[in-house]
């Protein structure tokens, strides 16, 4: 039989502010254990949660990146279970009414443009961290992370192959730094994805019972565990076996997902309105003003890159993968106005001088001004692409504008005509043989001589120049 | 709806209390006298009626992004019956 | 008089002639603890040594000049309420060593206002009770009959100003729990409008219907708390930022012409006939004042327990969740895995009222009944807080009585839940749609014991509602008895 893949993807990710979501502790990584706490986080009694606007406001901007409605009515929930990285024995997030709801984002997949439907965002607190210590039979809490804020990003079930979940992700991962809500770090955790999957006869409309995936870690965890997942449920429908519903573990060093023993008790979350917080209205003002802080997509400013400044699809995708670049480019292309040029001087040196040092392109010591200047002075001839490349060595190292780094080093081009012109007489006199075969017919000789000519100026001369002079002095006598 | 004590014992589970098996009993009589005098709420139509989870009628209440000071560690495991190190310790996590 | 027994005015006005000082106040409460406290039991845990201190600190500010409005004041805490360095039990095993790191929001406003804290009263584990024998150190007594309860869950800080082992007390109120012990005890017990006090430091019953309030010994010092314990913090999201006035500004002034609403399902069959005398005197007393009486109808009022038998319960469960003996609390020690650490301790920790309450709450938040029981509850309390909007649209103030009984005796109704969530039927109702109310003396049954009189008022009304309660204090002139204990 054929069988139709059918993935949904939750998606947990940190939100960067600087406080956790219902306390003035700081959001900080890899503090020392349980130094990053209070009484709220501690959930200690008499302790009351109060809402960071910050954490609403970044969760607000996903939101509208993808499309979603926000609801005017926000209310937060209380989800209820026991757990020891959980102080309160209760997770406040949202419920019946979340953040925004009914949002889509496009992928790009074999057979051009798909649309994958956002079912809802809504905002929720991190829970700590444990740590097993196998040896003693004990668990360690730390609880630095308890009450980080997150966004859960649910998709719709439209997600056909582990590809398709693969790029979606990473879309949502893009936007999610694009937006500079969240740092998008899989390893810390910053960024996690939980998968529903299951599979169907093709055709047939309703879902066929699914599996929730966990543990995956980084995105080639996510496609393993998929295909992994896809194969084994389609082997048990093949021979004619159910699925259970259940949650399943990946487990990277065995390449395959296991089944977390299903707790004796069925999940109840009791979940109510959280009454130590009130509601959060959100009315249109307020998302118009997000709305206008919200910096352009990657997928718009791929495109525009494109249509606007004439340079291809694939510079285009390299410039806005990072919003840095993409800002860093504009800057140069708005100060010079050459966009193929800037192009290639920023994904040549300028990526791989950052890219030596993982530097991002917000603190990168070659201010856009300082570039642009230099490719215009390319362009009007007064240094050469050969000394461009040792200046903006030196831009990078020193930070200093190009005019001072040529000025110091004695950089300028030579153009002076009446120069070039003892020179190349110099060259030809001391290459009497050479002449006479050029003259003879080897025009390939004249590369010979405008090296030597290089060779004599250190560089200098400006090439153009050269080749102008010495073909006429080639010609004349 | 009548509370029966295996009612009992599941709620009982949910919020991780242990009953004895005649608590169970005394318990669900309690709560169903309880539950018969709840039970008046149902004489009245509420369809349309918007619950108040509050009575303040307050909204959009915030704090700015700006970090306080937390407790140091010493001060948040003080309390705590068993510590290791930085760490509140459990035993080991067996589902 | 002894000192012990003044008000708050009275002894300021004292420290401010220069007649007293603040450790001779100090001594004098302690004496009288001493004399009456092994009866009464008003104390889970008495703050001398700190008191002493403090009130020396006091003396040297008097002498400066430097007199705030509870300088020299001895006031007794709720153990519901977080003070930094002395253990918040809140009478349960459960907490019993359980020391904040922080002080409740209220506690530092009295610090600054200059309170001397004389120890921390009795009240049933976790506020759960309405007669305060539900706290694992045993029944608070009503100095008034030390057979009978004193009310609760504030019974502890209700018996303590009764018999006064305090100038003041601060409790808390979720359905009753400030009104009910006052009334039951002789004295003055408010509850403010929800959101008018900040709850930061008090550890939660049910946190969308508790309120903090004052325990006092007449209507003008229940106004000189509120002038302290009102006002708005940034660590409550459920704290209004409003302009307090000088709620003491508003006492002596005129009520006549205000009409006065009386709810008739408040008197309605079931309520002690001395009671009933004593409320129908206080509505004479009120007419005296110059106020209008007009019968008015809160249809909603006979369903008000059974919603704050859901609701209360429900969050109450959820409140109680973070009571797991990992971070603090107690740990049963035989736990051998972490599924016994969390049945074990919370087993052990919790007494059965507490139990029951929880598994109520659960119960009614669970699949299958959350719509019918939690959400059916928040509907009608939607419908009962209207019933209220619609009588303030005409009344000033509305009269009920506090209690349908006078105190009744210890154990009475322990066996019996239901009775005992019915001695609120009159004061739940203030809970449920967050208005202020405030109970006060209004007589005394043949047998000498107090009874009190309801008085409530709209949203943020603790003015009017105190001015009222003056009026009323003055006209009835209440026999000032002192309970013999």
């Amino acid at each position: 039989m054929d069988f139709e893949t059918v993935i949904g993807l939750e998606v947990h990710a940190q939100l960067l502010t600087c406080t956790k979501i219902f306390c003035g502790c700081s959001t900080a990584f890899g503090r020392p254990p349980n130094s990053l706490t209070c009484p709220v986080c501690l959930a200690l009694p008499g302790a009351l949660p109060v809402l960071n606007r910050k954490a609403v406001e970044f969760a607000m901007k996903m939101a509208l990146a993808t499309g979603c409605r926000i609801n005017e009515q926000n209310v937060f929930a209380r989800k209820n279970y026991f757990y020891p990285d959980l102080p309160k024995g209760y997770q406040i997030s949202q419920d019946t009414l979340p953040l925004a709801e009914g949002g889509h984002i496009l992928i790009e997949v074999q057979d051009g443009n798909t649309k994958i439907g956002i079912e809802r965002i809504h905002m929720e607190e991190d829970a700590g961290k444990l740590i097993h210590d196998e040896a003693n039979r004990a668990s360690y809490v730390d609880l630095n992370r308890a009450g980080v804020p997150l966004i859960e990003i649910v998709s719709k079930p439209d997600l056909r192959s582990p590809a398709a979940a693969v790029h979606y992700l990473k879309s949502l991962h893009e936007i999610l730094v694009y937006l500079e809500i969240c740092d998008g770090n899989m390893e810390e955790g910053s960024f996690r994805c939980d998968a529903n999957v299951s599979l169907r006869p093709r055709g047939q409309s309703t879902l066929g019972r699914r599996t929730e995936l966990k543990n995956l870690n980084s995105f080639r965890h996510v496609q393993r565990a998929l295909e992994y997942e896809v194969t084994r449920q389609r082997r048990l429908l093949e021979k004619g076996l159910e699925v259970e519903q259940e949650t399943r573990l990946w487990d990277e060093a065995q390449g395959m997902t296991m089944s977390m023993r299903s707790k004796g008790e069925a999940r109840d979350y009791r979940y109510f309105p959280e009454p130590d917080l009130v509601p959060v209205v959100i009315d249109e003002a307020w998302v118009a003003k997000v709305r206008a802080d919200l910096p352009e997509l990657p997928q718009a400013r791929r495109e525009r890159f494109v249509s606007a400044y004439g340079i291809p699809a694939y510079d285009a995708g390299v410039l806005t993968s990072d919003r840095r670049l993409a800002d860093y480019y504009e800057d140069v292309v708005r100060l010079c106005d050459r966009p193929k040029i800037a192009a290639n001087w920023v994904m040549g040196d300028v990526m791989r001088l950052l890219n030596e040092d993982r530097r991002g392109a917000h603190d990168c010591p070659v201010m856009p001004e300082s570039l642009a200047e230099m490719i215009l002075l390319i362009e009007e001839g007064v240094v050469s692409g050969k000394m461009a490349k040792e200046i903006i060595e030196q831009m990078y190292r020193t930070g200093r504008p190009p005019a001072q780094i040529i000025a110091e080093k004695g950089m300028v081009q030579i153009t002076d005509e009446g120069e070039l012109d003892a020179t190349i007489a110099a060259v030809l006199e001391a290459n009497p043989r050479q002449l006479a075969e050029y003259r003879g017919g080897r025009d390939k000789l004249f590369g010979y001589f405008v090296g030597q000519v290089m060779k004599l100026t250190g560089g200098k001369a400006n090439p153009k120049l050269v080749n102008d002079l010495l073909k006429k002095a080639l010609h004349h006598d | 709806m009548k509370l029966s004590a295996m009612d009992v014992e599941y709620a009982a589970g949910l919020a991780r209390l242990e009953i004895t098996d005649q608590e169970k009993e005394i318990f669900a009589r309690q709560l169903n006298e309880v539950l018969l005098y709840i039970g008046s709420l149902n004489e009245l139509d509420t369809q349309g009626v918007v619950p108040a989870a509050h009575p303040g009628g307050l909204t959009n209440v915030f704090r700015e992004d700006e970090v306080r000071e937390s407790l140091n560690t010493q001060e948040a495991l003080t309390n705590a019956p068993d510590t290791r190190g930085d760490f509140f310790r459990v035993p080991k996590i067996i589902d | 008089m002894e000192l012990h027994s003044l008000t708050i005015h009275e002894l300021q006005d004292m420290i401010r002639a220069g007649g007293t000082t603040a450790t001779r106040i100090t001594e004098a409460v302690f004496q009288r603890i001493g004399a009456v406290e092994p009866k009464v039991h008003a104390y889970i845990r008495l703050m001398k040594e700190e008191a002493l201190a403090q009130a020396a600190l006091a003396d040297e500010d008097i002498k400066r000049g430097d007199i705030k409005p509870l300088t020299g004041i001895g006031v007794a805490l709720k153990d519901l309420l977080c003070t930094r360095g002395v253990p918040t039990t809140c009478g349960s095993r459960m907490l019993q060593n359980y020391i904040s790191p922080y002080d409740a929001t209220v506690v530092e406003k009295l610090a600054a206002a200059g309170a001397i804290f004389i120890g921390k009263t009795n009240t049933d584990e976790f506020a759960m009770g309405s007669s305060t024998e539900t706290s694992c150190f045993g029944p608070t007594r009503n100095p008034w009959d030390t057979d009978r309860i004193p009310g609760g869950s504030s019974g502890g800080s209700a018996a303590a100003v009764a018999a006064d082992e305090c100038i003041a007390a601060v409790g808390s109120d979720t359905g009753g729990s400030i009104r009910q012990p006052a009334s039951l005890c002789g004295v003055i017990g408010f509850k403010p409008t929800y959101g008018l006090v900040s709850r930061f430091g008090l550890v939660a019953f049910a946190s969308s219907l508790d309120q903090i309030g004052p325990l006092t010994k007449d209507v003008e010092d229940a106004a000189i708390m509120m002038n302290v314990l009102a006002g708005y913090d940034p660590r409550d999201a459920t704290c209004v930022a409003t302009q307090i006035p000088d709620y003491r500004k508003f006492l002596g002034r005129d009520i006549s012409g205000w009409l006065v609403g009386i709810p008739k399902e408040y008197f309605a069959e079931g309520t002690d006939r001395e009671v009933l005398d004593a409320v129908e005197k206080a509505v004479q007393s009120v007419e005296k004042c110059g106020a209008r009486i007009t019968e008015i109808s809160l249809p909603h009022t006979k369903y008000c327990v059974a919603v704050y038998c859901i609701i209360a319960p429900a969050e109450a469960s959820s409140n109680l969740a973070r009571m797991d003996g990992i971070r603090y609390g107690l740990r049963a020690k035989e736990a051998r895995d972490l599924a016994e650490v969390y049945t074990k301790s919370r087993t052990d920790g919790f007494g059965a009222e507490v139990k029951r309450r929880i598994i109520i709450g659960a119960y009614s938040l669970s699949a299958g009944y959350r719509d019918a029981y939690y959400g059916k509850a928040s509907q009608v309390r939607t419908l009962i807080s209207r019933d209220f909007d619609e009588a303030f649209r005409e009344c000033d103030i509305i009269l009920t009585p506090t209690t349908p009984t006078p105190a009744f005796k210890i154990g009475e109704k322990v066996e019996n839940p239901l009775q005992m969530y019915l001695s609120d039927m009159f004061t739940i109702s203030a809970n449920l749609s967050g208005i202020p109310a405030i109970s006060i003396p209004c007589g005394y049954t043949h047998a000498g014991l107090p009874v009190g009189v309801q008085f409530l008022a709209g949203r943020f009304e603790e003015a009017r509602l105190l001015q009222f309660a003056a009026a009323f204090e003055k006209s009835a002139a209440v026999e000032k008895r002192r309970p013999v204990v």
